[in-house]
């Protein structure tokens, strides 16, 4: 491991792994507790239609993929707001049309011939700089509208209803929010890869939720798994020469059944209640 | 006199496309004790989310102490019908709580008061000790003072409780009552429930909500019209009285 540091795609693929562990720990903590794996799920999908947008008009990656993002996320949150019964159905809807559109204007695009595969799992080891600002700059991003909503995103969270009679800005807060899902998506799908990106967003969560007292405490442990399984992963990735994203995805994967049989074991009680 | 703090007229609601409320006109006087009874389904719950201005009416006006609902909503305390939601939630009891002192300042976060006032009400519900444990690690009557102490932690001036006592044992009851008899000398109190014959020595009103709302003030209320008389088709039952279907009101369509 420390050989491996030698090499500065190294450095950067741990100081991205570890940014990426922190936007992911405290928005995949939101995205758990209010039950929207499947909508950012559909957001990370439907950004490829937002790649599609960028390489077929020839302009920046993040300027179409977040513009579509942004715009998906935004017609899938009012969705969910205003018809939660079927808001599912929808952006299954989104999620497979973002996904057909990326690719059609893939073939479209003349004399073009991009790696599907490094969108899917992403290419952590290949990371320029130019993207680790980006992640730096979302990161502390996160982490302070997370302090600063704080006692909204609770309240939301747990009784949007409450909250609303206490006069949060329910809907606001809940369009900045998704909004803020949809960018750290987009950013991290191009360091990490989309598959990545929905794994670590819900399992370190997860698995962090059951021994948490509160939403802060779960956000900082969720931080910490990730940051151990993208770690452990890149290191077994680099001594066995696998697939940096696909490995990170497969440790996280051990972790969360190893927090399974953990709990069968020790949490009886929790489980029970 | 006393003023009246609600006043309903022609209130009409309907649940895609089902009337669940019908020409509904109220009008309540501070600090009544209100039992609202009635069928399930027969739209006491939404009455009550229509009086928070959680729900829009289709037509009609509701004024709470003279402004629309979403005017005063943090004037009243509000305890849900459903205190089971979003389980594995990781937040403990004072964060719960402390909800009822929303909206905290985001720069300063949680002042002294705010928890001062936090703490008064789960010392009121008997639930201080429980403070710092996660809400779903506390038994289903705990949990449920929580959600009456989450109510009254912004010292409100209307309470409105829909069956706070499901999850609490007999016992527990006779000391929820109490306790609402004695906030009922400085706020009016709305409850749904069906112990009617507990409820019958504290309420100072009745309504009976069944599409349309049938609205009864003290001089009208007699134990005896809680628990066997009461023309309301609700059903009953209770010790010692065999179940039964009342009447329908003869102003009913």
């Amino acid at each position: 491991m420390i050989e491996a540091l030698q090499f500065e795609f190294m450095r950067n693929a741990i100081i991205a792994g570890c940014f990426a562990s922190l936007i992911c720990g405290i928005i995949g903590s939101f995205v758990v507790v209010n039950r929207l794996v499947f909508l950012a799920g559909g957001i990370a999908h439907a950004a490829f239609g937002g790649i599609g947008i960028a390489f077929f008009f020839g302009i920046p990656y993040v300027l179409g993929t977040l513009g579509f993002s942004l715009l998906a996320a935004m017609i899938m949150t009012a969705v969910v707001l205003t018809n939660k019964h079927r808001a599912d159905t929808f952006i299954g809807i989104l999620w497979a049309v973002g996904m057909a559109t990326g690719i059609i204007l893939l073939d479209m695009t003349p004399g073009y011939n991009v790696n599907l595969m490094s969108y899917l799992f992403g290419s952590i080891l290949a990371v320029p700089a130019s993207d680790i600002i980006w992640m730096v700059a979302i990161g502390i991003v996160a982490v302070l509208s997370a302090i600063f909503f704080y006692r909204d995103l609770l309240a939301i969270s747990y009784d949007d209803e409450f909250a609303r009679l206490r006069g949060v800005p329910v809907n606001l807060i809940y369009f900045l929010y998704i909004g803020l899902v949809a960018v750290s998506i987009v950013i991290i799908i191009r360091v990490v890869g989309l598959i990545l990106v929905i794994a670590l967003l819900t399992i370190p969560p997860y698995i962090a939720e059951k021994y948490c007292r509160t939403l802060g405490q779960m956000m900082a442990l969720s931080t910490v798994l990730a940051v151990v399984f993208n770690i452990s992963g890149l290191w077994l990735a680099f001594t066995y020469n696998l697939t940096s994203g696909a490995t990170i995805i497969l440790v996280a994967a051990a972790g969360f059944f190893l927090s399974m049989i953990g709990d069968a074991i020790f949490l009886k009680k929790r489980t029970a209640s | 006199m006393k003023n009246s703090v609600i006043d309903v007229r022609h209130l009409n609601f309907s649940y895609q496309g089902t009337p669940v409320l019908r020409d509904v006109s109220l009008s309540i006087k501070e600090k009544e004790f209100v039992a609202f009874i009635g069928p399930n389904g027969g739209g006491k719950t939404t009455l009550i989310k229509l009086l928070l201005g959680l729900l829009t009416p289709d037509s009609g006006d509701i004024r709470i102490m003279g402004l629309p609902p979403s005017k005063v909503s943090h004037r009243i305390g509000y305890v849900p019908q459903d205190i089971n939601l979003n389980k594995s939630f990781p937040i403990s009891v004072m964060d719960v709580v402390l909800m009822g002192r929303l909206p905290l300042s985001r720069w300063t976060g949680v002042s002294r008061k705010d928890q001062a006032a936090a703490e008064n009400a789960m010392a009121q519900l008997e639930i201080l000790q429980f403070k710092n444990r996660r809400i779903d690690d506390l038994s289903g009557g705990q949990r449920g003072r929580a959600f009456i102490a989450r109510a009254l932690a912004a010292d409100p001036d209307i309470l409105f409780l829909d069956e706070p006592a499901a999850n609490i044992d007999s016992q527990g009851k006779t000391g929820l009552y109490a306790l609402l008899k004695e906030l009922n000398r400085t706020k009016t109190i709305f409850v749904v429930s069906h112990d009617t014959m507990v409820l019958s020595s504290y309420v100072t009103a009745v309504a009976c909500v069944n599409k349309d709302v049938h609205y009864h003030d003290d001089a009208e209320i007699t134990e005896e019209m809680m628990t066997m008389s009461y023309p309301c088709p609700v059903e009953i039952i209770a010790h010692g009285i065999p179940h039964r279907i009342l009447k329908i009101h003869e102003d009913s369509k």
